[in-house]
């Protein structure tokens, strides 16, 4: 289908862009629009007016700190792919970014875009709430830091105002002994995941985290099975554990909760043998 | 909702048109430009048949905005017509069965051509998985397969 006729504008300056969004009205900032066109074409989402980011050269800018790296939000999937920015992740961000949809998406879709939209099945949501990502939102009232985890509510639904605008994601470097682990069930290749995880584990301090996409809500930080990890419990303890948790987060139906299982646990075995970073 | 002047640079030659926002590349393509290559399937970024080079990168035309593209470079698969690496890809399509009915051809044919520019000799494993953003609903893919496995390498 063709998209509904609607109003464009593309704002020089950040904080045209910002005065544009406080106007309110049906506005939509369209990034990368790998999402928001073909929600347009199928007109399943209404917009009287699209805010073009695309000429805001600030948002496509990556600095590299000593601690973290930052990356603008107009950074394209293939980006990461290519290696053409810093990965904060010891190979983590660039494997997520290669990883969604096709070459076609991924050379003009965005992390800031894919974050705003907040699929529950987007790639990374899941890698950036496991590596405690900061993102950096602004708006023509001022600017905020919020945690990728409080960021994401539910499907389809943030912590953006009306007004605010994702500039960029902060992520902290990670130690080089630390490993990542991740794990992608899709039934095509490119598809949407029907299950998702992410694991980070680091022996040597005694810290795990593991987060699971592709629910029904929000991504969940999976807490009890990120602590059995990082205690050294065997796969039968850690299965065990694991599944309790997923029952009682509500992590779906049975079948789902074993698709959900076996992810995890490809996820954490991909960390125990592959030298990742 | 007002038509909007813009300027994209088309298989080497500037174009200048007014178009309305919602006009997304594809159609600006062929029904502006009578650039009838591009195929559109899908609408929606699934089928891949739109697919087209935009600054040198494989890009969806049907999820991109003609607004979006002022100043930026476009070329379609009749830009790509005295390529040499685009004219062995043809053949080799030809020659090992890649195509039945042709529509998915456009898009397979500039994926294929992305694919062995980046990556000059894939294996199956590869071909597959870079090429699974295209569909073709005659072949089985079989044929498409075999036909970029020949383009890389024309002697086997």
């Amino acid at each position: 289908m063709k998209p509904a006729a609607f109003d464009w504008v593309a704002p020089q300056s950040l904080e045209e862009a910002l005065a544009l969004l406080a106007e309110g009205g049906d506005a939509r900032p369209l990034a990368g629009g790998q999402s928001l066109v073909p929600m347009l074409n199928l007109r399943l989402a209404p917009a009287d007016r699209i805010i073009d980011l695309g000429r805001l050269d600030a948002l496509r800018a990556v600095h590299e700190g000593e601690d973290a790296v930052l990356y603008g939000a107009l950074t394209a999937h293939a980006a990461f792919e290519d290696g053409r920015v810093p990965d904060a992740a010891g190979g983590l961000m660039r494997e997520t970014g290669a990883g969604i949809a096709f070459r076609a998406i991924r050379t003009r879709g965005t992390i800031g875009g894919s974050l705003a939209l907040a699929d529950p099945a987007a790639d990374w949501l899941v890698t950036l709430i496991a590596l405690e990502a900061r993102l950096h939102l602004r708006s023509v009232r001022g600017g905020r830091v919020v945690p990728a985890a409080d960021f994401v509510l539910g499907p389809y639904t943030t912590a953006l105002a009306p007004d605010e605008l994702l500039c960029a994601v902060e992520v902290a470097r990670r130690a080089p002994q630390s490993r990542w682990g991740r794990c992608k069930v899709v039934r095509k290749a490119g598809e949407y995941a029907d299950s998702l995880c992410v694991v980070l584990h680091d022996a040597s301090r005694g810290f795990a985290r593991v987060v699971l996409g592709a629910l029904d809500g929000a991504p969940l930080v999976l807490a009890r099975t990120a602590a059995a990890l990082a205690a050294g419990a065997g796969d039968a303890a850690l299965r065990a554990t694991l599944e309790a948790e997923l029952l009682e987060r509500e992590a779906g139906d049975a079948v789902a909760r074993r698709r959900h299982s076996t992810c995890v646990r490809r996820a954490v075995a991909s960390t125990v043998v592959g030298e990742n970073s | 909702m007002k038509a909007v002047p813009v300027r994209l640079r088309i298989n080497d030659v500037d174009v200048e048109a007014t178009v309305e926002p919602r006009t997304h590349l594809a159609d600006h393509l062929r029904e502006s430009c009578r650039l009838t290559a591009t195929h559109l399937g899908c609408e929606h970024g699934v089928c891949g048949a739109c697919t087209v080079l935009v600054d040198g990168e494989p890009a969806r035309a049907c999820l991109a905005l003609t607004v979006s593209l002022q100043g930026h470079e476009v070329r379609t698969l009749e830009g790509l017509a005295d390529d040499a690496l685009m004219v062995r890809i043809k053949q080799a399509f030809h020659e090992a069965h890649g195509l039945q009915c042709g529509f998915c051809t456009p898009g397979m044919l500039v994926s294929a051509w992305d694919l062995l520019r980046r990556c000059p000799d894939p294996d199956d494993t590869r071909i597959r998985e870079a090429m699974s953003g295209n569909l073709c609903r005659c072949t089985g893919y079989q044929g498409i397969v075999r036909a970029i496995r020949l383009a890389a390498r024309p002697g086997r």
